[in-house]
């Protein structure tokens, strides 16, 4: 059978498109989402103060997003305009983070199969409830998948290896100070250097504040909780300190498995995937 | 006007188009007008008396800081419509708004208002100055002229804690918008020339937020005493006046044991002198 000139399959150019968009989103840096005991806990590393890759959407939904500026602010703005839109509409306890990101993924799901190139970002969509049981965090990647994490969320960068971290590292309910610290572990690397204070983008989702949830970590306020985190938690010594990546691949299974009781799915957290990251070849 | 509400979702949809403007109200009259308050109604009769009104509300700057008083009482026409409506709104963070007039609108105008100020500061990402906000509630106010001729009047008084002035700011305005900074004190609503008066006497300049909010209460009871459509505190029933503080911590509203607390003084000191505290003559 003979092929037209020019003719590319369906696989292959969606495959292409998944690539373009996972390197995209590779080269930034990782922004990290986890719940603690009071919320939900925004860190990213983040050399601009005007462009912010964390923001609030309405009362009680918060966002992040890495990869493209300009691609991740349009969809803020319009998650804004829906919140408030909505909220306005019928009552503000009836804006959800679950409608917010469903809004997200039929827009990111249309652009990746509709458009020449797909939207290089991955967001998060991040909802505090009354209680812990009420959080949910929602993540978002460039073809419109939605991921309900459990717990924690990382994205951007060297996302797995992050992710891999912040798994072993994170516990149900932990402080405030606890749950920066191992934010700020997941976002080193082993025998890295930890971000300046001046270059942390910090916010929380705090369910005990009236009205409106959402609160920027910044100046003083900031300051004096990375003093309190500089006593890292009790369990797993502080990413600084271990010697080689190679801790990172051979960690016990028994931590793994503490670190997993929130988290999605029973997949051991991945192997220290340094160098290139993402080379495209897992499944979308 | 066909509502863009009906395209399907997708960065088609103008949630997704920048339009150039923060403003909420600018963005819903073209993608969903029929959700703003109806402008361009003619009425076939004016039904001013008909619709409950509310009545007054007082504030007063502090040090470092503004306070908002409102009664609870609704009348229509002579009737009490309701007894424990509240006329004073949380509109953002270090904003509020009290509403005299028709109740619906006013209310109405309130929510719409919060969500503007919101939506500003979400998608610029900085609080919008105390002058853009007064100047944004005198636009809807004068929008809603054509509404006021026929009856359904909202005058609004505006409170807001200035940061880089580290002080309290009122404004207040007429049916065709404003806004009229003042200084120190105001009042609106039917109450408002009573409860004036009272202000004029009580305010002490540099007064703490406890002073002021006994002062508050003190000029409600007055304009009470006095007229007709102003609600006192209704000490059978546990309904006490709504105040809201607004200093560099944020906005606040008082609890009904703190409000409480500032009435049974206020009656007990009223039991031997019903006209209230006596000003110095000299």
């Amino acid at each position: 059978m003979s092929m037209p000139f020019g003719y590319a399959s369906p696989e292959q150019i969606m495959r292409d498109k998944a690539d373009y968009a996972r390197k995209g989103i590779a080269r930034g840096r990782s922004v990290v989402v986890l719940q603690y005991v009071d919320g939900i806990l925004f860190v990213a590393p983040n050399p601009s103060r005007a462009l912010h890759k964390i923001s609030e959407i309405y009362d009680r939904i918060g966002f992040a997003a890495v990869g493209r500026y300009n691609e991740f602010e349009e969809l803020r703005l319009g998650g804004i305009r829906y919140a408030d839109i909505n909220g306005y509409t019928y009552d503000r306890s009836d804006v959800t983070g679950r409608g917010l990101a469903n809004l997200y993924a039929s827009n990111l799901g249309r652009i990746f199969t509709e458009s020449i190139k797909s939207l290089e970002v991955e967001v998060v969509v991040a909802e505090v409830g009354e209680t812990k049981d009420g959080d949910a965090i929602y993540r978002l990647t460039f073809d419109g998948s939605v991921f309900d994490e459990h717990g924690f969320a990382a994205m951007g960068g060297q996302a797995e290896a992050v992710a891999g971290r912040l798994k072993e590292r994170y516990r149900e309910s932990m402080s405030l100070a606890d749950a920066l610290e191992v934010a700020l572990a997941a976002l080193t690397e082993p025998g890295g250097e930890r971000p300046p204070v001046a270059q942390l983008e910090v916010a929380v989702l705090d369910r005990n504040r009236e009205h409106r949830k959402f609160l920027r970590l910044t100046g003083a306020r900031l300051e004096r909780l990375l003093a309190q985190t500089t006593q890292p938690p009790a369990s797993p010594p502080p990413a600084s300190e271990s010697p080689s990546e190679s801790s990172e691949s051979s960690e016990p299974p028994s931590k793994g498995s503490a670190g997993s009781s929130g988290s999605s799915g029973d997949t051991p957290p991945p192997t220290g995937p340094e160098g290139p990251v993402d080379d495209g070849s897992s499944p979308l | 006007m066909a509502s863009h509400r009906d395209l399907p979702v997708g960065l088609v949809n103008q949630l997704f188009q920048n339009n150039g403007s923060s403003s909420f109200t600018e963005f819903m009259s073209s993608y969903a007008p029929e959700l703003l308050p109806r402008r361009d109604e003619v009425l076939a009769t004016p039904i001013g008396d008909q619709v409950p009104h509310a009545t007054t509300i007082v504030a007063a700057t502090f040090a470092g800081g503004v306070i908002m008083a409102g009664d609870r009482r609704a009348t229509s026409g002579n009737v009490i419509s309701q007894r424990d409506v509240q006329k004073v709104f949380r509109t953002d963070d270090y904003s509020c708004m009290g509403i005299a007039g028709t109740a619906s609108t006013g209310i109405e105008f309130a929510r719409l208002f919060r969500v503007e100020l919101e939506h500003y500061e979400k998608l610029e990402g900085r609080t919008m100055s105390v002058a853009g906000k007064a100047n944004r509630l005198a636009t809807m106010i004068r929008g809603n002229l054509g509404m006021a001729m026929q009856g359904l009047v909202v005058v609004p008084l505006f409170a807001a804690y200035d940061p880089d002035k580290d002080e309290g700011r009122i404004f207040s305005y007429d049916v065709a918008g404003g806004p009229y900074e003042r200084e120190r004190f105001d009042a609106i609503g039917s109450g408002s020339i009573f409860a004036r008066g009272s202000l004029k006497k009580l305010y002490r300049d540099g007064a703490s937020a406890d002073d002021m909010a006994m002062t508050l209460i003190q000029a409600l009871y007055d304009a009470a005493d006095d007229d007709s459509a102003t609600g006192g505190p209704d000490v059978t029933r546990k309904i006490w006046p709504v105040v809201g503080v607004i200093d560099a911590d944020g906005f606040r509203r008082l609890s009904d044991e703190q409000v409480a607390g500032y009435v049974d003084q206020m009656l007990e000191a009223r039991m031997i002198s019903p006209d209230g505290p006596i000003a110095p003559l000299r």
